[in-house]
């Protein structure tokens, strides 16, 4: 039985009046990989935004690896050993692929350690050709990827991402679908999607959220032919 | 009983100059986005040109009320033309270059006007409640106060101007997708809120002695108040300058007049990082 | 960074070595040695804002700061060493207290200006009104507007009656700023520095990085404030007085404008800038054809509308573009970000 990494008990979320996260009780194990789907507005953005710490929840709490995180800042939560990424390219424009990958080993492994991390995962994400260009002067997929790579680099055993494929060539996805796969091998992956397509191709379990709830938890080929879930997607009440 | 009254007097002075200070400058901020630093040197403008105005033999009420606005409201017109409009959206460009524009108008003032201190007297004499003399100019400017508030809200709900000025103030893109060009509507605002700025500066002239430098006495309040503010315009500007209104004069009655404003910036530090958004950015939200 | 950190320092000691000789042949001393003081200012704020992405309105309250508790402490004490390093110390411990609350409350921007002015504008306003016999610390009264004159001026370190002033004061300070710039160099090469800038570019990325962001920019902010509590003790033997105008907004609009001029981002711009503005305003000082204050004000808004990037960044990619080295490209969209936190 591998172990429960992250855990959310009763996690509630108000904002004024309206519950956008409504008692959502969710288990990730060590090694698994999950992604988050709902229409918009459904609360997947907020699960992650509590979890992450980037809010804090207004019930109920979140726990790593057993620990009781609720209300962290998200400083403190990426100190575990999570790695986070946000949705829209969260990334220093006026520094260097190098640096910025740099930047995130630094925070776990000495000077010349973290240049040698960073050197492997600019391998590994064939980045060498742009590893000295200015992050501003990426294209979108590029920047995506180099998350990708300030996530990878800090050898989390557990990630959290936020639409990763969002605005990218099918190529990129590919290659974005390749890396997740690689994380997976010492990771747990939380992955809050909408393009369906990606899913399926990476996707075993899949969280459905529906108002703010948890509508349905399963593998994906029976989610996807799920009735409710259908409804759901094509907007009618059922 | 009389003591009192004169406190009651002195505090809603207190918070009418307050709000008569920020109303410039929220306008200005309120609808832009913008900090104009150079609000005190208008003030200190729409001073001197009254006392000019005066000089030339005009009615006191009449520079004060009409020709300092406008004279102020159109340098802010030029002001908007020649610099701020290449900068918006840069809210701390435009900051600099404000305070750069303030520089400037002091030492224009100063050459000008020389590095002296002139002033007019107070047009309207004191009386005095029992013991007590009060001026009778601190309710001039408590009317003054409340009219132009009154003014404001007058504006923005009941007229089309308003009503567009209030639609750019929450989402400026959607106001020009609508049709109103974003240009004009922040060339107007910008003369509108110099114009306030320089009524302000005109009527609150008589009370302090003028010299090139004063509006540097005026910025930092009024920046401060409308900081605190927060997003709405006239619950901000009310609620704040009457926090701080009062928390200045309760200070300068119990201790003395430098603790009170000493206390005023204490407060306004304590709200800022109690309330980042302001109060109206806690309490009021999307109210205007 | 092009050069190695030797070849850096290296550079640097020559550079200043050269300066120290040749300019007391153009320029007086006297007039040196408070470019000097300002150059060192204008760095304490070039590190935080250029670097940090901290945008202080109130870097005079540090100068200011510094000047006042050398004075003080120098009255009581009647010798200068100690009070030197209270004069860092002080202005340090105040802004990590004052950082600790700006930053954990993660205000920004326009917030953070406002505290930071509303600050300089209590102390302002506190000192200015301490002429009364009342506010004295130790033998030291404060003197309100007035200021504090007659304390004892730097002196060599264990015999207070060997006074250093003059030319031997000069090179003192000259020497204060190159050990200030060479820290400040060594700092922005150390992991401290460049996490600094990864702040100044990204905070929230920075903080997922598991970076705690408030404590890193409290602790620069510190740093900062010494430097600029150091400038303050130098100015205060310089001009043997402090007066509460070290606090005014428009001391701290000053430091602004150097920035500015001289370039954010460089370490070298805020020196340029200080000391070529102040020698300026000293050169504009003896006509009186053009108010002063109107220049300032004019160069200002100048520099933002049309060289937002500053000298020093301006010429570097002149430079580099007639010897066509592009190793180096500056980014405009560099200081921009830089300006906005």
């Amino acid at each position: 039985m591998a172990e429960t990494v992250l855990e959310t008990h009763g996690l509630t979320m108000r904002f004024g009046g309206v519950t956008a996260s409504d008692n959502v009780n969710f288990k990730l194990k060590a090694g698994e990989l999950r992604c988050l789907i709902g229409p918009n507005g459904a609360g997947k953005s907020t699960f992650f935004k509590c979890v992450t710490g980037l809010l804090t929840p207004t019930e109920g709490h979140v726990y790593m690896r057993g620990q009781d995180v609720t209300g962290w800042q998200p400083h403190q939560i990426a100190s575990l050993g999570v790695g986070i990424k946000t949705q829209t390219p969260n990334v220093m424009d006026a520094l260097s692929v190098h640096e910025n990958i740099w930047l995130a080993a630094r925070r776990f492994h000495n000077v010349s350690e973290a240049h040698g991390r960073a050197d492997e995962i600019i391998d590994r994400l064939a980045l060498g050709p742009i590893a000295r260009t200015e992050l501003g002067q990426l294209a979108h997929g590029e920047r995506q990827r180099v998350e990708l790579g300030i996530v990878a680099v800090a050898d989390p055993w557990l990630v959290l991402l936020d639409e990763p494929a969002a605005g990218m060539s099918a190529q990129d996805v590919d290659r974005m679908t390749e890396i997740i796969h690689e994380l997976t091998r010492s990771a747990a992956v939380v992955i809050v999607e909408h393009d369906m397509q990606f899913i399926r191709s990476i996707a075993e379990t899949v969280t459905v959220f529906h108002q703010g709830a948890v509508l349905i938890e399963d593998h994906v080929d029976r989610v996807m032919s799920d009735p409710h879930v259908r409804a759901v997607y094509l907007g009618k009440n059922s | 009983m009389d003591l009192s009254f004169v406190i009651l007097i002195e505090m809603l002075y207190a918070v009418a100059s307050l709000v008569l200070i920020s109303a410039g400058l929220a306008v200005v901020f309120g609808m832009m986005k913008v900090i104009n630093l150079a609000h005190g040197e208008f003030m200190m403008m729409g001073g001197y040109a009254t006392i000019t105005a005066v000089g030339l033999g005009v009615n006191v009420f009449v520079a004060m009320l009409v020709i300092a606005p406008i004279v102020v409201g159109l340098i802010g017109l030029i002001v908007e033309r020649l610099v701020i409009r290449h900068l918006y959206g840069r809210l701390v460009d435009t900051m600099l270059a404000t305070w750069g524009l303030s520089l400037v108008f002091i030492g224009i003032a100063t050459m000008i006007f020389g590095n002296t201190t002139t002033g007019i007297s107070t047009p309207i004499p004191g009386f005095a409640v029992g013991d007590y003399q009060i001026n009778g100019y601190n309710f001039f400017i408590i009317v003054v106060s409340i009219a132009l508030v009154i003014a404001m809200f007058a504006v923005l709900r009941g007229t089309r101007a308003g009503l567009i000025a209030r639609g750019t103030m929450q989402r400026s893109d959607m106001a020009a997708a609508l049709g109103y060009s974003p240009d004009r509507i922040y060339m107007m605002t910008f003369f509108c809120g110099s114009a306030l700025s320089g009524l302000a500066g005109a009527v609150l002239a008589p009370l302090v002695g003028l010299v090139p430098t004063s509006g540097g006495a005026y910025i930092a309040k009024a920046f401060i108040t409308v900081i605190a503010g927060g997003p709405s315009l006239i619950a901000g500007l009310v609620s704040s300058a009457t926090s701080f209104g009062l928390v200045s004069q309760i200070f300068t009655f119990a201790i003395s007049p430098v603790i009170g404003e000493v206390a005023l910036l204490i407060a306004a530090v304590i709200l800022l990082r109690m309330m980042p958004q302001g109060i109206t950015g806690r309490f009021f939200k999307g109210k205007m | 960074m092009g050069r190695s950190a030797s070849q850096d320092v290296l550079i640097t000691l020559v550079v200043s070595a050269v300066l120290i000789w040749v300019m007391p042949l153009l320029i007086s001393t006297y007039t040196l040695t408070v470019l000097v003081i300002y150059g060192m200012l204008g760095l304490s704020l070039g590190l935080i804002w250029g670097f940090g992405g901290i945008l202080c309105f109130g870097q005079a309250a540090f100068f200011g700061l510094g000047a006042y508790t050398y004075a003080i402490a120098a009255i009581n004490i009647g010798e200068s060493t100690v009070p030197m390093i209270l004069a860092v110390l002080v202005p340090a411990v105040f802004a990590t207290l004052l950082g600790a609350m700006m930053f954990y409350g993660r205000l920004t921007d326009v917030y953070l200006g406002v505290i930071t002015l509303v600050v300089t504008l209590i102390l302002f306003k506190f000192v200015n009104s301490t002429a009364g016999p009342q506010y004295v610390i130790g033998k030291a009264r404060l003197g309100g507007f007035n200021g504090i004159p007659g304390f004892q001026t730097l002196n060599v370190p264990g015999d207070p009656d060997a006074y250093v002033w003059g030319d031997p004061f000069f090179y003192v300070c000259a020497v204060a700023l190159v050990i200030v710039f060479l820290l400040v160099t060594w700092l922005l090469r150390s992991s401290f520095g460049r996490i600094a800038v990864g702040i100044r570019e990204n905070e929230v990325r920075m903080g997922l990085m598991g970076y705690d962001v408030a404590a890193r920019k409290t602790v620069l902010f510190a740093v900062g404030a010494a430097i600029a509590g150091l400038a303050g003790a130098l100015f205060a033997n310089w001009g043997e007085i402090v007066t509460p105008n070290l606090f005014s907004l428009g001391q701290s609009a000053e430091i602004i404008i150097w920035c500015i001029v001289g370039g954010l981002g460089t370490r070298l711009g805020p020196i340029v800038g200080a000391a070529g503005l102040a020698y300026l305003k000293f050169m504009l000082g003896q006509q009186s054809m053009v108010d002063n204050t109107l220049i300032t004000g004019l160069i200002l808004v100048l520099f933002v509308l049309f060289l937002p990037r500053g000298l020093v960044p301006a010429i570097a990619s002149v430079l580099s573009s007639i010897f066509g080295r592009t190793k180096r490209r500056p980014n405009a969209s560099r200081t921009r970000r830089a300006r906005h936190g």
